[in-house]
């Protein structure tokens, strides 16, 4: 019955697992038992033993340990990655929207000849085919499709709880002999820089007013932090705002920024992007305030308007005087 | 080092998606088209790299409306070469655009790839990811610091909470780019219409590739209602009731 297993790909930094492997570990258990099949994690790393401790939410463990696959190593992932499948097939793989996932997908399904559905926010059978929901579009739109067989699914990091996939204890762990491709590879892992600390420590603040593009000039942060400080909060921002280098940082709020879940977050031009939700969703109350009736932000905020923030900010800070 | 970009056109998101009558597709002939922002910062990154350490930049997107412009706004930002492939199907996915991208390729000649780390139609991955695994060459997502020294070219991947990691490589490679060292430049509106008059694309034909996708079900909008409750009023009003929503849940200090 391997063909009706379920193969999760654990992500690690540092031997510290991502809170989206107990996500895939959940889904993947769903998918695995509707199919009558197992469920297993890939485990690439060196020196990982620790690890598996935490991997109780699945049947069994297969392990590849090489000194290539120290940091996060794309070329030699993959290389792993397919010879576990050549010794323990799974129909279903599952990956996650990750910086780390985004290098797999994609590259498993052509190295194994595989449709690949990515940035799923669901998965369930139906009979032999396999139906997942895509956010696409930065969140506007779903696309729902349906693969026979084998495939690659990339899952969508915070869509699933990881709860569900978070059971301590180790199952048996099988080792799978690195591939000689481990020892060739032409990309070379050089080093891992940490972010320096920041002035403000965003995840312990209770009340965050986030500014995102609609902000439109750096100009128009000072009226932000009077906002933040009148309430008793600071500001954070969306990744375009650091990437023009506005903030630091050490305030973005999203995949590739921090997690948050203050009391309050108070959303000001952002549209909420998959990518920005998956950082700020646990937030106690979310308000948002975007002039797009239509965006995203509005499918997770607890509360929103579609005035402008350069009048509702204004008329905030007077209501606060 | 000779550097090639090859960029996505998608649905400019700030607009209505609009749907086909059954659900199953975008309507994209309602839909107005532009350069993918990730592609734009691909591009940017491009010719820093060849403003920095010499070289070429090639830009090269699949034929479409609008590909004509972001081709020879290409031109006008400074890259050296703009080819447009034809020959499939303009509303193709990732995929078949991925095995188009890679024909071309092989009358092109490059060292490094530059492509988005992704764009907001890649329900079958990312073009950079498909484009060097069917090219066979290492690839990396999430790409920002790009830099060449001699032969070799050094790079940052980003990961969650702002970790970066160093890597190195020598050419060839395909790298995602997630945001340039600074914003993408803007080119003259006067010099990109003089170009269009002036100057010519290269064109590739490719055989339409025989891929398989997905099968697409439906295309729908996430379900209203399951949001937001929006606030009513005037600006005052609204603005009275975030304060005291915001009050209430912030707690006492
Ligand atoms: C690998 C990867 C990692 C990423 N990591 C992150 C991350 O960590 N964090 C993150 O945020 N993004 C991240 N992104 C980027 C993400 O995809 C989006 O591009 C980004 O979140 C968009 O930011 P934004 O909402 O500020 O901008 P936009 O999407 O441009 O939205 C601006 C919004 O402002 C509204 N607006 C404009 N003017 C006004 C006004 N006057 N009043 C009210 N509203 C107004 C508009 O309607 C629009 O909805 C990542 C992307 C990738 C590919």
């Amino acid at each position: 019955m391997s063909a009706s297993n379920v193969l999760v790909v654990a992500e690690h930094l540092d031997g510290v697992l991502a809170e989206v492997t107990f996500e895939l570990l959940g889904l993947g258990r769903a998918l695995a038992s509707a199919a009558g099949g197992k469920l297993e994690v890939a485990l690439l790393g060196s020196g990982m033993d620790q690890a598996a401790s935490h991997l109780g939410g699945a049947d069994r463990v297969l392990s590849v340990d090489h000194a290539s696959l120290r940091g996060f190593h794309p070329e030699a992932c993959v290389a792993a990655l397919v010879q576990v499948l050549t010794e323990h097939p799974a129909r279903t793989v599952l990956t996650s929207t990750t910086s780390m996932g985004m290098d797999l997908a994609a590259a498993l399904a052509v190295r194994l000849q595989r449709p690949l559905i990515a940035y799923a926010q669901d998965a369930r059978l139906e009979g032999d085919l396999l139906v997942a929901t895509s956010q696409l579009y930065g969140g506007k739109l779903l696309v729902e499709s349906a693969v026979e067989g084998d495939c690659v699914l990339s899952v969508l990091a915070g869509a699933n709880p990881a709860a569900a996939g978070r059971v301590d204890g180790s199952p048996e762990v099988v080792a799978v002999a690195a591939p000689a491709a481990l020892a060739s590879c032409r990309l070379q892992w050089l080093e891992q820089i940490k972010p320096p600390a920041g002035d403000v420590d965003i995840t312990q603040e209770t009340v965050l007013v986030c500014v995102g593009r609609g902000i439109e000039s750096e100009d128009n942060l000072p009226m932000a932090q009077e906002l933040a400080t009148a309430l008793g909060g600071a500001v954070c921002s969306s990744r375009p705002i650091v990437d023009n280098k506005w903030l630091p940082k050490t305030r973005q709020v999203g995949k590739s920024g921090l997690r948050v879940a203050p009391k309050v977050y108070l959303a000001l031009g952002v549209s909420g992007a998959p990518e920005h939700i998956e950082g700020m969703k646990d937030a106690g109350l979310i308000v948002a305030v975007n002039t797009d009736a239509t965006a995203p932000i509005f499918e997770h905020a607890h509360y929103g308007t579609t005035e402008d923030l350069f009048d509702v900010v204004p008329a905030l800070l007077e209501r606060l005087r | 080092m000779n550097i090639a970009v090859p960029i996505k056109l998608v649905p400019d998101l700030v607009e209505e998606l609009e749907l086909n009558d059954d659900g199953s597709d975008l309507d994209h002939d309602a839909l107005t088209y532009k350069i993918n922002e990730f592609c734009d910062h691909a591009l940017e990154e491009a010719l820093q790299l060849k403003e920095a350490h010499g070289g070429s930049v090639t830009v090269l997107a699949l034929d479409r409306d609008e590909a004509d412009k972001a081709l020879f706004t290409a031109l006008a930002k400074g890259a050296d070469r703009a080819i447009k492939v034809t020959g499939i199907d303009e509303n193709t996915g990732t995929l078949t655009a991925a095995h188009a991208f890679r024909a071309a390729l092989a009358g092109v000649e490059f060292d490094v790839l530059l492509t988005g780390v992704q764009a907001p139609d890649d329900r079958e991955g990312q073009l950079g990811v498909l484009l060097a695994s069917l090219l066979e060459i290492p690839h990396v997502s999430a790409v920002s610091e790009v830099s060449f020294d001699g032969g070799t070219v050094t790079l940052h991947k980003e990961f969650a909470g702002g970790v970066l990691a160093r890597y190195q490589v020598a050419p060839k490679v395909v790298l995602g780019i997630q945001s340039a060292r600074q914003a993408p430049r803007y080119a003259p509106v006067s010099r990109v219409r003089q170009l269009m008059k002036e100057a010519s694309l290269d064109e590739i034909e490719v055989e339409s590739p025989t891929n398989t996708s997905p099968e697409v079900r439906r295309v729908f909008r996430p379900t209203a209602g399951r949001g937001a409750e929006m606030l009513a009023g005037t600006t005052e009003d609204v603005a009275a009731r975030i304060a005291e929503l915001v009050l209430a849940h912030r707690g006492a200090r």
